[in-house]
């Protein structure tokens, strides 16, 4: 870390650029499209950027006094979206009272804490604002008449980082609430443990009759006084899920552990009343504090699943277009989903849910209702039906008029969206809770044929043996097993962008035999770049781009944005520049004419032949001067460009790459041979994706597909494990089982390498609770193992379980 | 020997004040931002803002 950069200013820091920006955008560090035409002066040079978004933020950044940002930062910034957000002044009618907190995405490090603090110190109006890093809120207090919510926001999305109110109510304020209790519980049970073992240790090493009986009342007494907050405070989590498993009539794993730490601490206060016999606080201490330990990282890992699933849905307030004058007038205004009124008229865009429960008024199109009724095809809708709200419109904007006030369904599907999240467990986990249930019953039938059998045999071990044999049966590692490792791998994944909704994902992702591309749109990167130069004769390629580049300088046309960003020179300058609106432009270069444009508008000035040259590749612009023609240009969707080495990957890892694609087939086969993708379709309709998905699936293939756009929701749904891009239609995310949620695919192997260690973690770690399980058994029945050693193995295979687990947050 | 006579029973009262203490903390906040305060070290920062 640069401990003196507050002493640097920020015009001398050239060298003092952190992290080095070896060719990627100054401010977020993704790769540069050729040429990038955005930049910024930031530290006393010119820096490049990867989009107008990041360029504007690094500029108020560097405005606001920041500068120092880039000089202490360690990693990059998040990728700045530079879309204006008019829904944000729906926050400022719950912002009256001057104070609140706001949830903050994209902190990376400490120059991000420095750098928001900052930043929002110096609004107007406001008084103070605090940071926590841990949970990602911003508390700020502020003068309500000088200083708005919108503003706050504003700013931050100005320099970078999302934000919006915080909601107690929504953003499980409960889960946090059990994660401090757990906490609590967790420190008292580990002080306790530590103490009760230094008790322990001088009775387990004295030889016998070395140690008077004082002495060993003295440490039993001291043990079960420390033993006491553990078996009452912190064991509580255990009790109180033993109760509710009864009550239900259906034993769970707490049921053994509720006994075992209940009949272990029985029988030690009994012995240690009586002054014979053995104690096992030190075992039951070990046993609370390991299994609170576990039970503390697992929710930790949820924890921070629903944190991110959460930001991802509730980013912005649920915005509607409430059209007031309708039908006099068509403007709109945005207002809250949930203030509208019965009556109300607003308009429903495509790829919208609608906002409430609405009559269409205007307007014929398809419904997705699969989110409020299950359902998978759309349902045509037309002017007089009932849109519910909640339901999405795919394919042409209506107006609705509102039935019902919006509370109940905007929110319904809120609730429904969060709930499906954390909802249900993949076939492993549930096979293990099964197991689990199964052997918890066996386990306790067990100990009582164990404990009626010493009663014949030896009354005096009769105790011991029914102890030890449910501790050490308990199948805490086989319950245990999966949950922590998918907890860890959730984890782990979402550190690295890839957000899994679905629970099933990572254990069909490991079986995926061919991942397909739904879209071209997911391998480009969605804006036109030059593809390849073309030139006549002997000229330079280069020295056409620049010519290019100079005509087009004043342009804001896509294609002309894509030649500019190719060209490479500034020094060459064009002079009147006169554009023909669809043809092209026309100007004069070091004092000759040029024309850029279509292949007939340049056929003007340059000759009436056109020249022989390959098919074009995308959009042809063709360059000529007097009597002359210089080169074409073929401008397209630029690839992304870490596609080909994620083709490349999956290619080496055995899976079958395909691209299926709605673009013409030409273009899906150009993309294709770039990336070597060896299959791949165009001119495909969402029904035939769908029915060449089923075909693979047909033939044995699991398909992992990857989309972004509206029309890709079935298909989505129809492959076995699905991804969205994070930058893609919302309506897809709700449908695929994966979101990624950065612009870049390459978290897409972190997910398959991350499917492929978790799974082989979580076969060891039932493998190994089984095999535990089934050994120790018969040793404890048979009274071979003391309740301190059952409690000993016990706690060390669960152990052994959690922290095999915790290897894949690595 | 005798001396454990006083210092297990020292040692019970001093795991109670650790719990008493660790609750305080707990209580006043200690714990709920356990990354923050590391990062706002480096960036000690005394200039006005603007």
């Amino acid at each position: 870390m640069n401990d003196g950069s507050h002493e640097t200013a920020p015009e001398d820091g050239v060298s003092a650029m952190n992290p080095p920006s070896a060719g990627g955008c100054f401010h977020c560090g993704l790769p540069l499209p050729a040429h990038s035409p955005w930049s910024a002066f930031v530290g006393g040079a010119e820096r490049a950027m990867c989009c107008p978004g990041c360029a504007a933020a690094a500029q108020t950044i560097v405005d606001a006094g920041c500068g120092d940002y880039y000089d202490s930062r360690s990693g990059y910034g998040a990728t700045v979206d530079g879309s204006d957000a008019p829904g944000l002044v729906l926050f400022d009618r719950a912002g009256n009272s001057g104070e609140g907190s706001f949830t903050v995405e994209g902190i990376r490090c400490a120059a991000c804490v420095w750098l928001i603090e900052r930043r929002v110190n110096a609004l107007p109006g406001v008084l103070e604002s605090l940071l926590n890093v841990g949970s990602e809120r911003l508390q700020v207090r502020w003068d309500p008449a000088a200083c708005k919510v919108s503003d706050i926001l504003r700013a931050l999305r100005a320099i970078g980082y999302t934000a919006y109110p915080y909601d107690r109510e929504r953003h499980g304020e409960q889960l946090e609430r059990a994660r401090r209790k757990l906490f609590r519980q967790l420190f008292v049970a580990g002080l306790s443990m530590m103490q009760v073992m230094m008790y322990a240790v001088p009775v387990y090493l004295a030889d016998d009759g070395t140690m008077d009986a004082d002495m060993t009342a003295l440490m039993g007494w001291a043990s079960f006084l420390l033993t006491l907050p553990a078996v009452l405070y912190s064991a509580l989590p255990f009790f109180g899920g033993a109760w509710r498993d009864l009550r239900r009539g259906l034993p769970g794993m707490d049921v053994p552990v509720a006994l075992g730490i209940g009949a272990a601490f029985t029988g030690s206060t009994a012995a240690l009343v009586h002054g014979q016999g053995e104690v096992w606080f030190d075992s039951i201490t070990m046993f609370i504090f390991l299994l609170l330990g576990s039970r503390y990282l697992e929710l930790t890992a949820r924890r921070r699943a629903a944190r991110a699933l959460e930001a991802l849905q509730e980013g912005m307030p649920a915005s509607s277009q409430r059209m007031p004058a309708y039908p006099l007038a068509r403007g709109t205004e945005v207002v809250a989903a949930d203030s509208l009124q019965p009556g109300d008229v607003v308009l429903v865009a495509a790829g919208q849910a609608a906002p409430a429960d609405g009559i269409i008024l205007e307007g014929e199109s398809d419904a997705d209702l699969s989110l409020l009724t299950g359902e998978s095809k759309t349902r045509r809708m037309a002017v007089g039906d009932l849109l519910p709200g909640g339901a999405v419109n795919v394919t042409q904007a209506v107006v609705l008029r509102v039935q019902a006030a919006a509370r109940d369904s905007a929110l319904a599907l809120l609730v429904r969206l969060v709930d499906k999240a954390g909802q249900g467990k993949p076939a492993l986990a549930l096979w293990a809770d099964r197991v689990a249930a199964w052997s918890v019953a066996a386990l306790l039938v067990l100990t009582a044929v164990v404990f009626l059998a010493w009663q014949l045999v030896d009354p005096s071990r009769a105790w011991p043996a029914a102890i030890a044999v449910l501790v050490v049966t308990c199948p805490c590692a086989l319950s245990l097993a999966t949950p922590t490792a998918l907890a860890a791998a959730t984890d782990r994944l979402l550190r690295r962008g890839v957000l899994a909704v679905k629970p099933h994902a990572l254990e069909t992702l490991e079986r995926a035999t061919h991942v397909v591309f739904d879209k071209t749109g997911t391998l480009t990167l969605g804006r036109p770049v030059v593809r390849a130069t073309h030139t006549v004769g002997a000229v330079d390629a280069q020295a056409a781009l620049d010519i290019a580049g100079a005509l087009e300088a004043g342009s804001a046309h896509p294609l002309a944005q894509a030649i500019r960003a190719a060209a490479s020179s500034a020094a060459v300058h064009a002079r009147d520049v006169a554009g023909m609106v669809g043809q092209g432009v026309e100007g004069e270069v070091d004092g000759l004419r040029y024309r850029l444009g279509s292949a007939a508008f340049v056929a003007a000035l340059a000759g009436r032949r056109t020249p022989a040259m390959p098919e074009a590749e995308g959009s042809a612009v063709w360059l000529g001067r007097q009597g002359a023609w210089l080169a074409r240009f073929d401008i397209a969707d630029g690839l992304r460009p870490e596609a080909a080495e994620v083709v490349r990957r999956f290619e080496a890892a055995g899976k079958t790459v395909v691209l299926l694609s709605g673009d013409a087939s030409r273009a899906a086969q150009q993309v294709a041979g770039r990336l070597g993708i060896r299959l791949a379709a165009g001119d495909q309709l969402p029904d035939q994706k769908l029915d060449f998905v089923r075909e693979l699936q047909a033939q044995g293939a699991t398909v992992a597909m990857v989309g972004d756009g509206i029309n890709d929701a079935a298909v989505l749904r129809g492959a076995d494990v699905s991804f969205a891009m994070g930058g893609g239609a919302a309506l897809a995310q709700l449908h695929a089982d994966c979101v990624l949620l950065g612009d870049s695919l390459l978290p897409l192997l972190d997910a398959f390498d991350t499917a492929r260690r978790t799974l082989r973690i979580i076969r060891q770690n039932l493998a190994w609770a089984s095999a535990y399980n089934l050994a120790a058994i018969p040793l404890a029945a048979t009274g071979l193992l003391n309740p301190w050693l059952s409690g000993v193995g016990m706690a060390a295979s669960s152990a052994v379980v959690v922290l095999n687990a915790l290897r894949l947050r690595k | 020997m005798e001396a454990l006579y006083l210092l297990i029973p020292l040692s019970l009262v001093l795991v109670a004040l650790a719990i008493w203490v660790f609750f305080g903390a707990a209580d006043s906040g200690q714990f709920d931002d356990l990354e923050g305060p590391a990062l706002r070290l480096l960036r000690d920062d005394d200039r006005p803002a603007g």
